[in-house]
């Protein structure tokens, strides 16, 4: 991504002589705290909705004002949400990076460009449309104190025009991003809007091939970043405790929460809460808080990314070592150490699932869409109280906090269920129980919660050798019985996990296996194999870990299985290698992408086309 | 047929338990350990008060202090945590259900060292809990290295010097928000009662520091947590007396110098000043007091502070009257019309 690629320089003329239409993408390049976030938010969604299938990814520098920031919007016909690496349409704000944006552009882009950078001087082969937006925004914004926010708008009425975005549009999007209760602003920024239109429609002649054309591919559905979708998803799932600690890129799960519990989750007579949200000193107390009220019955959560995880190790290892369901939010970034905490991976795949000392392993779920990050973090809700564990919902950057177009979520119709709980009627009639005996063969002990009225209610909890009533012991049989039970225990999960994904390819020699947001470049990647390479490839997403024998299945199915990992070292791979017997192992193959930005399908397709030896 | 006399009745507290009820499993610490008679006062002010042990939650981190809870309330849910983070496991607890009554054992080195951190937002949030420092100075079950309590000066039984200050968890916990302070020593047996039965009935958060000799590897010359260096050093601030709720409340307050506190469920606390003037609500004069009394290689011990009237963290929250943690699904999960408005915002 960094080397300069200058395209040879062939001079157009005129007018393009074809239309390019719903296919491109998108890049607008400015500084990050200048508000291009509501212009790129309703650049956006006004494409969305004239029905055509949309995705935006913002890649933007950890740091609060002033370093560069590129924000992607890609419009496909063809449904493509994942990245695409080839940018079509520049929009270029930002002094800083204008001239290396425009030398990495393929030859017949087309440049919208703040005319003082005089870019049109550095290529003959793109289309050019300078925009003095100082002396646009002046006129549309009295204050000047808001101009530097307002001018950003009226590249949303250029582009408009460029590409013909209906201004309607462009005017309800406004409305949506700024509400009923700033109308003044949306005003403002729709006069901004329309100053850029008329200026374009006034002062350019149309040179590129690009516009884009009403569809109908998007009607019913919304956009919503991954963030918020886990948040709503624990609501429903009636999470109880929330326990966390600020990170990029997890805040903003917490933050959507607090909004919708605020919302939703206080009793309507009483005005009182239905739950505790509290932001604690560190991760080390989020997760001892998440924990402590797991054990005390809670459907408890909390929310963090890479470091975060590493500081909840130990606390980890007790949860499952004293059997606490709670649910762990991470939002994936790239590491190792802080890393980039602004740029995406999946990196944390291998720590997660064995996290803390001793032999330990941890259920993860991989939701790789807004629908279900809502979905599975119900289920992993569900799954950590059936269980008694610790479970991981494995996300990342890209999917949490960039806007996805996605399905109206479906309301849970599965009642809550909290597990082997017993209470004082239940002890009643049992007389007593054992905390770790595993009376059902699953593996899963029967549990009592502190303030349970009975004689026999109480056990003493702790990560320190215990035998099936919960005493201290270092005897051999009691620490060896208790750990078989426990890995038996993971065994059973492999029963109830949320199934892969499976699409076989008639007559497929290969096939792969990817998790979470892969899945975009995976599947456009197919495409593209079959229409480029005619290559038939079958594709199975997890949505879990410990995997399901339907990965068995599909790996003996394949001559080669290529598994996709967002990290350096293959760890999605390494996980599958640790399950495998020798035989299977030999045909899986690596695909890795580790450059912090979502993947992309060609990175796949070059890569599958190299090793296939095309 | 003989006559015996029936067996005597068994003796009970005002709910109808023995104090058999309150006590936990055998002991595993060395004889003669402070911390032993620290567990027993526990039973004792919990059978006395006649405390439902199923209220309680008991909590610890990791050391000699924290293995403790398995000694006391038997029938109490127990959580024994890991080093330095009980004070996290407790608020989620308390989170969780806060009806329970929250107790937490932990040791100088959980607190002072490895968990400096968690027990001063503890101190911050002021969580109702009784939190109960045993404190010797050493780590017992690592076998006797200096904790950051230990004294300036004193040593180890291998003579080792220790050449940095002590925290005083007191001072700390008085200066950032504790409501409830105290210091006391496990072989008082009648202060330890009056400030243990004080935190049961305090709604916030108690603090209690024991200095609890350790006799395998704290108890010699040149300690400042020894036996003797207490009776040498200990300087009792005053003569408390705790007046339960249910006993009758209109038992005169004897005159002179006696302060009448009432705690949060009605009873009450009486504090006999001793030969020196100090004001147990005055935070500032309770911290001055303390450095002073430093200087001087004073351990005070008795009731530092007490602030009846401060909200708690979990009264911040304005949290359901039923335990969150047990609600019902008509009460945790939002109507089906709740997800088409969100649905419907976001088209």
């Amino acid at each position: 991504m960094s080397t300069l690629e200058v395209s040879p320089a062939e001079p157009l003329s005129g007018q393009s002589s074809h239309s390019v239409i719903n296919d491109f993408s998108i890049q607008v390049a400015t500084v990050n705290g200048s508000g291009s976030q509501t212009a790129n938010s309703v650049l956006m969604r006004s494409i969305f909705q004239m029905g055509i299938p949309v995705s935006g990814k913002n890649m933007f520098p950890s740091n609060i004002a002033g370093l560069p920031t590129w924000f992607t919007i890609r419009a496909s016909k063809h449904g493509y949400i994942g990245r695409r690496k080839e940018i079509d349409f520049l929009v270029a704000m930002n002094p800083e990076t204008a001239r290396e944006d425009v030398m990495k552009l393929d030859s017949g882009a087309a440049v919208v460009y703040d005319e003082p950078l005089k870019l049109s001087e550095l290529r003959s082969d793109l289309h050019f449309y300078p925009v003095p937006f100082d002396k646009l925004v002046a006129p549309v914004c009295p204050d000047a104190k808001l101009r530097k926010l307002v001018r950003n708008m009226i590249y949303d009425g250029i582009v408009a025009w460029v590409l013909s975005i209906e201004m309607d549009e462009i005017h309800t999007a406004l409305v949506k991003q700024f509400g009923k209760r700033k109308a003044k602003a949306a005003d403002l920024n729709w006069g901004a809007a329309k100053a850029g239109f008329e200026y374009a429609a006034k002062t350019f002649t149309k040179t590129d091939p690009f516009r884009v054309e009403r569809m109908n591919e998007t009607a019913g559905k919304i956009i919503i970043d991954g963030n918020s979708a886990c948040a709503l998803g624990a609501m429903f799932a009636g999470v109880t405790v929330v326990t966390w600690y600020p990170i990029t890129p997890s805040s903003s799960l917490v933050e959507s929460l607090i909004g919708y519990m605020k919302r939703f989750r206080h009793d309507p007579e009483t005005g009182k809460a239905t739950y505790a949200i509290v932001q604690a000193e560190d991760e080390l107390a989020s997760i001892g808080m998440a924990l402590g009220a797991g054990w005390a019955g809670a459907r408890a959560m909390t929310s963090t990314a890479g470091p975060g995880i590493s500081l909840m190790s130990e606390f980890i290892g007790l949860g499952y070592y004293a059997e606490i369901p709670t649910v762990v939010f991470d939002v994936e970034r790239v590491g190792p150490s802080t890393g980039l905490p602004t740029r995406t991976a999946q990196s944390d795949i291998l720590f997660a699932a064995f996290l803390s000392h001793g032999d330990t392993k941890h259920p993860l779920f991989f939701p790789c869409s807004p629908e279900e990050c809502f979905s599975i973090s119900i289920e992993a809700f569900e799954f950590a109280e059936k269980f008694q564990t610790p479970v991981f919902v494995m996300t990342d950057l890209d999917l949490g906090m960039n806007n996805w177009m996605a399905d109206p979520f479906e309301y849970p119709e599965k009642p809550i269920h909290r597990g082997k709980v017993l209470n004082a009627e239940d002890l009643e009639k049992l007389g007593g129980f054992a905390r770790y005996k595993d009376i059902d063969g699953d593996g899963v002990g029967y549990r009592t919660l502190p303030g349970t009225n009975h004689p026999s209610a109480s056990y003493f909890t702790r990560g320190s050798g215990h035998n099936d009533k919960a005493q201290y012991t270092e005897r051999e049989d009691d620490y060896i019985n208790n750990m078989d039970r426990l890995a038996h225990k993971f065994e059973v999960m492999r029963q109830h996990v949320p199934a892969p994904v499976v699409r076989i390819a008639d007559n497929a020699k290969i096939g792969f296996v990817a998790v979470g947001t892969s899945d975009y470049a995976v599947r456009e990647s197919c495409d593209q194999l079959k229409n480029e390479y005619d290559i038939d490839a079958s594709y199975l997403r997890l949505k879990a870990y410990p995997f399901t024998e339907q990965l068995t299945d599909f790996i003996r199915s394949h001559e080669r299985v290529y598994v996709v990992d967002q990290n350096r070292d293959g760890q999605l791979l390494g996980l599958m290698r640790l399950e495998y017997d020798p035989e299977l192992i030999a045909k899986l193959r690596s695909v890795r992408y580790y450059g912090g930005l979502p993947l992309d399908a060609r990175t796949i397709t070059d890569e599958i086309i190299r090793q296939e030896g095309k | 047929m003989s006559t015996a006399a029936p067996p005597p009745p068994k003796k009970v507290n005002r709910i109808g338990l023995e104090v058999l009820n309150y006590k936990g499993s055998k002991t595993t610490l060395c004889a003669g350990c402070g911390h032993n008679s620290i567990s027993e006062r526990i039973v004792e002010c919990f059978y006395e008060l006649g405390v439902e042990p199923y209220t309680v939650a008991k909590f610890s981190g990791i050391g000699c202090s924290s293995k403790s809870p398995a000694y006391f309330l038997g029938l109490s849910h127990g959580f024994n945590g890991v080093h330095g983070r009980m004070p996290a496991i407790a608020t989620g607890a308390l989170l969780a259900n806060h009806t329970l009554k929250g107790i937490g054992v932990t040791g100088d080195g959980d607190t002072a060292s490895i968990g400096i951190g968690q027990f001063m937002h503890l101190v911050r949030r002021n969580l109702p809990m009784i939190y109960i420092i045993e404190d010797n100075g050493v780590y017992g079950l690592t076998k006797g290295q200096f904790s950051a309590t230990a004294d300036l000066g004193s040593t180890l039984k291998t003579g080792v010097h220790n050449d940095l200050p002590p925290f005083d968890c007191c001072a700390l916990a008085l200066k950032w928000g504790a409501t409830f302070v105290a210091r006391s020593f496990s072989g008082d047996k009648k202060q330890l009662q009056a400030i243990l039965k004080t935190a049961i009935s305090h709604h916030g958060l108690s603090v209690i520091d024991v200095v609890s000799p350790c006799v395998t590897f704290n108890d010699h010359e040149g300690s400042t947590k020894s036996y003797s260096y207490m009776k040498e050093h200990e300087y009792m601030l005053q003569e408390l007396d705790f007046v339960p709720s249910y006993e009758d409340i209109s038992v005169e307050i004897p005159e002179g110098g006696v302060m009448d506190v009432q705690m949060h469920d009605g009873s009450h606390l009486r504090i006999r000043k001793l030969d020196r003037d100090f004001d147990p609500t005055d935070r500032f004069a309770a911290l001055k007091m303390l450095e002073e009394a430093e200087k001087k290689h004073e351990v005070l011990t008795g009731v530092l502070y007490v602030n009846t009237n401060k909200p708690t963290f979990l009264e911040l929250l304005n949290l359901d009257d039923a335990p969150v943690a047990t609600l019902p699904q008509s009460k945790v999960r939002p109507a089906k019309s709740v997800l088409d408005e969100v649905m419907e915002e976001l088209r």
